[in-house]
């Protein structure tokens, strides 16, 4: 109780300090005619076009949005770990298999960090990577195509939070796991969980041309919490540094038990080292059962596949690939920045920020200046590693981002700012609010090694007062800053969906010239595609009926079909013909027991309707496609099981 | 008169430009359509500005019941212009060549011309009709069927030259690579006449 009593009066005094600053910053704010100069600066006139996307995680929604910066509209929600009604993401029969996982069809995901890939350290706006929290798995969302094209589960991890960050030529993706469990899993006590859980810290390979992911290895760390991570990058490139907490290995009432050690660690990973051990057959396959979800852009179909085996690597056996840093306190961000030379930790209970040096480290390491260990891995000497602190910078750091200019930039959760500061002084530059509650924030390009530093936006927790109410939920909110002068300006408040956990943006000319318009019909290889009004079918396989559908402006073929019967399984595989660009057709039938179906132009997707009474129902196009968009609609007959009603189909005559 | 005899060979040669680039084009912009649709036309076929074009035409078109735009088989213009444009081109080589050697005389030069003009005044009037049936021989069942003021059914016939403005459709259709080589080449063959007639009064005064 005292101690409660002791930080909350040093809580207090320090915000004394803070609102004094506060005052000054505020006072200097532009406002009548200069503030509408702030208001042209988002504008974006109609039909001209942003200059940067902007990628949002959607935390609870499981999903990515991507937005236009600096005008903060939303233009896209791209499905990847949820399903989505919108599209049939997850309800067809195509995309259903991106949902599977070894605990079966999972439907719903904590989407987190996303990350863009990089070629030599720069952002190359080929693929994003983002990580599901949940049910530990990462996804490869394709910039092509801005569809989800790859999943991959990760085993033996529990809260796949310090993830999905990629390595400055792609060659891994990270999935570290926040929370430490048995492995391989298994029935034994909780309070057993000191020395006994582990955590997986997965190195997911990225084939150079394909994208392909796969597990290369897992380094099976002590049982600690991995909560953020971060790749070294130019003379850091080959380590990845985690943040931990929990070094106390408490498995109950963490807020307490958890928040005992003065410092816990950022765990510095040496992967080339031990991706040659790898390489040269270290480590041990250990048994495993995980999901490989690849979904083919010519057959429009995911297939899941189970692994049954994953590599393992004990950092004992690789003397010299791990090392601890002590970090006062709880840290939760792990920054890198753009020279490789700063390891951020950004201590949420601590007053300042911790900052690394990774040339320091590499001598306390070279030297053997060691302070102790922890099972078998070495700990380095604060004092030896430390770069500098920003003195009480601000309250509840949680994470840093940087211009490339010298500059870095903070998020303090609890006193609900961004503070700049200047990396090697250590001196605090400007400090701007936010509002409120500021988790993560981003800057375009601002996690490679040349960011494209205009921008700044921050992701806030809590939006009370910046927008019209809507009842008790509201949406989340971030706020743009321009960051191109000494001081940040804020220049918009916009809403984000979903709990948008971190972002990732670039400038959009990298990806807007290769978005593709339409996917071609002649590439495509669906299996029960019907690339013409000719190839239309209906087909009775037992119980199984499949009709092959085509949708052109304005109708199905065929529009009227027969033969069906109550309990048969009918599967609407619907062919869009169109090659035009933004011209889908929708796909609903009367009493779907899942979702409609948006098809591109070019592509497949199959709905399945089982019939439960007898009749002739409606089915109809979803989108409103052309002038007769009302008449895109046909008729399917649905005869009694014993019935024997013969399969028959027709367009444009009635069925003879 | 060796001098115009080259120009006339060059001038008959840039015709078989036609066999690499569009004779004419077609382009329909629209506000739902910020890249215009379009089409080139070549002498042996017509094929869509962009890949998807002309499927993208035809799906329009289908509203006002307008034919579907012709493939290569479907009209025997496609088969007869490059074996005129072949032909023409040689001929004119051939005549070039004859002057070369004072075998012909510049007359000829001015022949090949006037026949070439002949054959091009016939191929815009064969092509002004077609564009005028397309435009105007509707399927009766037309989903979408647009009268002009006066009650007669409208035609979409394009532009055989220029600009027009076809319900909401800003439609332009100029010659494209082909015809100006076309052009200019027929161009050389006068200047080659001009230059051989020059000649030829300098030699005999
Ligand atoms: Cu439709």
């Amino acid at each position: 109780m005292k101690n409660i009593l002791k930080s909350t009066l040093a809580i207090l005094g320090v915000l004394v300090t803070f609102s004094s600053c506060n005052n000054s910053s505020n006072s200097g704010q532009k406002s009548g005619a200069l503030a509408s100069n702030v208001a042209e600066r988002v504008y974006v006139a109609p039909g001209e076009y942003d200059s940067h996307y902007a990628f949002l995680s959607g935390g609870y929604s499981g999903n990515l949005t991507v937005y236009g910066l600096p005008s903060g509209r939303m233009f896209k929600e791209i499905p990847v770990f949820s399903q989505f009604p919108t599209s049939g993401y997850g309800y067809s029969e195509e995309t259903k298999p991106m949902l599977n996982t070894s605990h079966g069809f999972i439907p719903w995901g904590d989407a987190h960090h996303p990350d863009i890939s990089q070629t030599k350290g720069e952002i190359d706006g080929r693929f994003i990577f983002i990580n599901e929290n949940n049910t530990p798995r990462i996804a490869k969302i394709d910039l092509k195509t801005f569809e989800t094209t790859e999943i991959i589960e990760v085993p033996n991890s529990a809260g796949n939070h310090s993830s999905s960050f990629v390595t400055e030529n792609t060659e891994y993706v990270v999935a570290g796991t926040r929370f430490s469990v048995p492995i391989p899993q298994r029935d034994m006590p909780i309070k057993e969980y000191k020395g006994n859980f582990k955590g997986a810290l997965s190195f997911i390979s990225v084939a150079p041309e394909t994208g392909e992911m796969d597990i290369k290895f897992q380094v099976l760390m002590p049982g600690f919490n991995y909560d953020l991570s971060h790749p070294g990058r130019g003379k850091s490139h080959g380590w990845f540094f985690f943040t931990t907490y929990n070094t106390e290995e408490a498995s109950t009432l963490l807020e307490v038990n958890a928040s005992q050690n003065d410092k816990d660690f950022i765990a510095a990973i040496n992967w080339k080292k031990i991706e040659e051990y790898v390489n040269n057959g270290g480590g041990t396959m250990m048994p495993a059962n995980y999901a490989h979800n690849v979904y083919d852009e010519s057959t429009h179909t995911a297939t899941s596949t189970m692994k049954k085996e994953v590599r393992v690597v004990n950092p004992s056996e690789v003397p010299g690939a791990v090392y601890f840093l002590p970090t006062p306190k709880s840290p939760h961000g792990c920054d890198v920045d753009p020279s490789g030379e700063y390891i951020v930790g950004n201590g949420k209970l601590s007053a300042n920020l911790t900052v690394h040096s990774f040339t320091k480290m590499l001598d306390a390491i070279e030297n053997k200046k060691f302070a102790g260990e922890a099972y078998g891995i070495p700990i380095l000497n604060f004092e030896d590693v430390l770069a500098g602190v920003v003195e009480q910078p601000g309250l509840g750091p949680l994470h840093t981002e940087f211009d490339g200019k010298g500059n870095a930039y903070t998020t303090f959760f609890i006193s609900s700012e961004v503070v700049k500061w200047k990396l090697g002084t250590w001196e605090v530059i400007d400090r701007k609010p936010t509002y409120y509650s500021v988790g993560h924030l981003t800057i375009p390009g601002g996690n490679s090694g040349k960011p494209q530093g205009k921008y700044m936006f921050a992701m806030n927790k809590i939006t009370k007062d910046r927008y019209l109410p809507t009842g008790p939920e509201m949406e989340h909110s971030a706020q743009l800053y321009d960051i191109s002068g000494d001081k940040m300006e804020l220049l918009l408040d916009f809403p984000t969906h979903g709990e948008p956990h971190y972002a990732a943006a670039m400038e959009a000319s990298l990806i807007k010239e290769r978005s593709q318009k339409i996917y071609k019909l002649a590439d495509n290889k669906h299996p029960y595609a019907a690339k013409s009004d000719a190839d239309t079918k209906v087909v009775r396989k037992g119980k199984d009926v499949h009709i092959y559908l085509t949708t052109i402006r304005s109708h199905f073929s065929p529009d009227n079909i027969e033969g069906v019967k109550v309990g048969d399984k009918v599967y609407f595989h619907v062919t869009n013909l169109e090659q035009d660009f933004d011209v889908p057709h929708g796909f609903a039938v009367i009493g779907q027991n899942n979702s409609e179906l948006l098809v591109m132009p070019g592509q497949t997707k199959t709905s399945v309707w089982e019939p439960k009474q007898v009749g002739v129902w409606p089915f109809y196009c979803t989108d409103f496609c052309s002038a007769l968009h009302q008449e895109m609609q046909g008729y399917i007959r649905v005869s009694a099981a014993n019935s024997d009603t013969p399969i028959k189909w027709s367009l444009g005559e009635d069925i003879e | 008169m060796k001098k115009a005899s080259i120009i006339m060979i060059i001038g008959s040669l840039l015709l078989l430009g036609l066999f690499k680039f569009p004779l004419w084009n077609i382009m329909l912009g629209a506000p739902q359509y910020p890249d215009p649709l379009g089409m080139n036309i070549y002498i042996d076929g017509i094929k869509g500005f962009s890949e998807f074009d002309l499927q993208n035409i035809d799906g329009l078109n289908h509203y006002i019941g307008m034919k579907t735009i012709p493939k290569a088989n479907e009209m025997w213009e496609f088969s007869l212009f490059p074996k005129v444009i072949f032909g023409m081109a040689m001929l004119g080589v051939i005549i070039g060549l004859l002057g070369y050697f004072n075998k012909v005389s510049y007359k000829y030069f001015l022949g090949w011309f006037l026949l070439m003009s002949v054959l091009g005044v016939l191929g815009m009037y064969d092509f002004n009709n077609w564009l005028t049936d397309y435009g105007g021989n509707l399927d009766p069942h037309a989903i979408i069927k647009v009268t002009n003021p006066d009650g007669t059914p409208m035609s979409y016939k394009p532009p055989l030259i220029g600009f027009k403005k076809l319900l909401n459709f800003d439609v332009t259709s100029l010659p494209h690579t082909g015809g100006y080589l076309m052009f200019i080449g027929m161009s050389l063959t006068i200047v080659a006449f001009w230059l051989g007639r020059k000649t030829s009064l300098t030699t005999k005064t």
